[in-house]
């Protein structure tokens, strides 16, 4: 689904090279949940921005089922993010003049969708995340996690089978955090290929395979905590308990 | 979701950039507004200031010089007064005013004097045929204008641009020194060439050869004279922009048996001034839109910076380059059509406000502005945002993130 092949990124900075990621080879398959560990600086976000295509490499290829994405212009790049990856990210990247409802119709707006059909799935992406009630607030009007789980619905908008999450938890309380990794797991068990950066060691193991970048290097590929029936949702229940008025229908 | 929707609730979110930067633009055009309406009537004043320095192009018969005319036009020499059919069924653009003359002499008092007969507009105007040959249709910007409802209809005034409106068989209207020496006043009766007449008005001095004279009718005086349908002279006010343009060729052409002369002083101080009037104005108008534009880029591109990261997400999403352009775009664009229609409304305003206390001229409100006040507006703000939209459409996406 997935590969990096022997990909260099390199910075120039203050007339200095720094090399962000060096020589990766990585291979992720189709429907596998990959968190990225390491400390800050070992290149995790450059590997995430690599694979979403909206970074080029300084050396090496990367490819999205086959396709090489960097042989591609930029808005075939775009076109391909729009159709194949949905990104999460650490400060959610919400649209703060647009309405909850209004911001998951935008990514529905970018790829051709009607406008009828735009509100309808838009709500049901809401609904789906328990923010049912939340439709009409804007960012600013919500919780760290609720806003988090707009920018979850928003990123599930276009049913992209790769998800790209950065730092996805890095702001949110235990608890938030919780939901949030069951939320990304019963994603996995739809189908999707997940690539989770993050910090935080008990988010990674999540996962079915960690890897460890450090200085630009991915030092242990190895398999994390196995999750071998991620299907199943233990913990879904706490979705409609931690909130029941923000929650209603999740999952 | 609709592009008109992410825009608006863009421009809302940030209202106090939307005010100042909506507030650049309504003012530049404002004032570009007001100067243009300003302008075009003190143009058009100057316009009549110029035409009442008289004709500037005089049609003699062959043989009588530019002097001969001056000492008192009473030559020998006549043209047929079909030439003034000919001109008025002519094609000729830039005949703003014909004034076809016939002058004899007449003695009142014991003293001698010059009677001469002038042709009222309305029997030019009278003839649809004429009217419909475009004689005194004018490119804006030049030469006199219809008199403005508020500026009066004086005979005294008229008489001095070489036409008036009406003249009835028995009206005479007398020169001041000729009203002088004979105490004539408006009401009294004069018989001239064995004939009676009403004087209507008694003109004001010009310190001219016109001071001692006395206008009555063309066909009376032709009748009266016994010289029939024939002309000393015609006094022609031609644009001067055909004049420059090769109008008294035109005529020549036209009229090859009589002599075209142009008075060169009046035409070129009519072109130089319309002239001087178009340059100022330009003027004006390349600085407004110089410093119009620098602020819209300017908002534009601090725009561009503040909204880095959110131009990041969207290309994250998967908008093209060319969709982050038309977002940045459509937004000035809505800009620059608001603040045109705003600006011209207050521009209006402020030229019917100051116009006749700035310029002593009187203004009316000019809808065409409108026209040019939206197109100028969104034409600037497009292109003043056309580099800061770009700007943001070549944007690196990454690093828009602060997590990189």
């Amino acid at each position: 689904m997935l590969v990096m092949e022997n990909v260099s990124k390199q910075y120039r900075h203050r007339g200095q090279w720094i090399a962000a990621l060096d020589g990766a080879n990585l291979h992720i398959g189709p429907g596998e949940f990959v968190s990225v560990v390491g400390p800050s600086g070992s290149g995790k976000s450059t590997l995430l921005l690599l694979l979403g295509g909206m970074l080029s490499p300084t050396t090496g290829r990367v490819l999205l089922e086959g396709q090489s994405l960097y042989d591609l212009s930029a808005d075939q790049r775009a076109r391909l993010r729009r159709e194949k990856i949905g990104f999460v990210f650490q400060t959610f990247n919400l649209l703060g003049y647009l309405t909850a409802l209004e911001n998951v119709e935008t990514a529905l707006y970018l790829a051709g969708v009607p406008p009828e059909l735009q509100r309808r799935r838009a709500t049901e992406l809401l609904r789906r995340v328990g923010l049912g009630r939340r439709l009409h607030h804007k960012p600013c009007e919500l919780s760290v996690g609720q806003q988090q789980r707009v920018a979850l619905a928003r990123m599930l908008a276009n049913a992209p089978p790769v998800i790209l999450a950065d730092e996805p938890t890095g702001n949110l309380d235990p608890e938030t955090t919780g939901q949030i990794l069951d939320f990304l797991e019963q994603l996995h068990g739809e189908g999707k290929t997940i690539v989770m950066v993050t910090h935080d060691p008990r988010a990674a193991q999540r996962a079915q395979r960690v890897l460890r970048l450090a200085e630009g290097r991915i030092l242990v590929p190895g398999k994390g905590t196995p999750h071998s029936a991620p299907l199943s949702n233990p913990r879904g229940h706490r979705w409609a308990r931690s909130s029941a008025s923000d929650n209603e229908g999740f999952p | 979701m609709r592009m008109r929707t992410l825009v608006a609730r863009e421009l809302f979110e940030r209202k106090s950039q939307l005010v100042t930067t909506f507030l650049a633009v309504v003012l530049g055009i404002t004032v570009i507004v007001a100067i243009k309406n300003i302008t075009y009537y003190s143009e058009k004043a100057v316009a009549r200031q110029m035409d009442s320095l008289g004709a500037n192009i005089l049609i003699l018969p062959k043989s009588v010089t530019l002097q001969d005319y001056y000492a008192a036009d009473v030559q020998g020499d006549t043209i047929p007064e079909e030439y003034v059919t000919r001109l008025a069924l002519s094609d000729l653009r830039g005949l703003d005013n014909l004034s076809p003359k016939l002058s004899v002499p007449v003695e009142l008092g014991g003293r001698k004097y010059l009677l001469t007969g002038i042709l009222p507009k309305n029997e030019f105007q009278a003839k649809a045929a004429w009217s419909g040959a475009g004689i005194f249709s004018r490119p804006a910007g030049c030469g006199a204008m219809p008199t403005l409802p508020f500026t009066g209809n004086d005979q005294k005034t008229l008489v001095r641009k070489r036409v008036i409106d009406h003249l009835a068989d028995d009206e005479v209207l007398v020169g001041a020194e000729v009203a002088a020496a004979l105490r004539l006043r408006e009401g009294a009766a004069l018989e001239l060439l064995g004939t009676r007449f009403r004087v209507t008005a008694t003109l004001p001095q010009t310190g001219t050869i016109d001071d001692s004279r006395l206008f009555a009718h063309l066909h009376r005086v032709q009748e009266l004279s016994g010289k029939g349908p024939v002309i000393n002279a015609i006094e022609v006010i031609g644009c001067c922009q055909e004049i420059s343009k090769g109008l008294v060729q035109k005529l020549n052409a036209l009229l090859p048996e009589a002599k075209v002369v142009t008075i060169t002083q009046i035409a070129d101080a009519q072109i130089r001034m319309n002239r001087l009037m178009a340059q100022l104005s330009a003027v004006f108008l390349g600085i407004i839109v110089l410093v119009g534009g620098a602020g819209i880029a300017n908002y534009m591109y601090a725009n561009v910076h503040q909204r880095r990261r959110e131009i990041g997400t969207l290309m994250a999403l998967g908008a093209t380059s060319g969709f982050i352009l038309r977002l940045f775009l459509s937004k000035a664009l809505v800009l620059g059509a608001a603040g045109g229609v705003a600006g011209y409304l207050l521009g209006t305003v402020l030229a019917l406000v100051l116009g006749p206390r700035l310029a002593g001229v009187p203004v009316l409100p000019m809808p065409e502005l409108a026209g040019l006040a939206i197109a100028v507006s969104a034409s600037l703000a497009l292109a003043a945002s056309f580099f800061p939209a770009r700007r943001a459409a070549r944007l690196d996406p990454c690093t828009t993130f602060q997590e990189v």
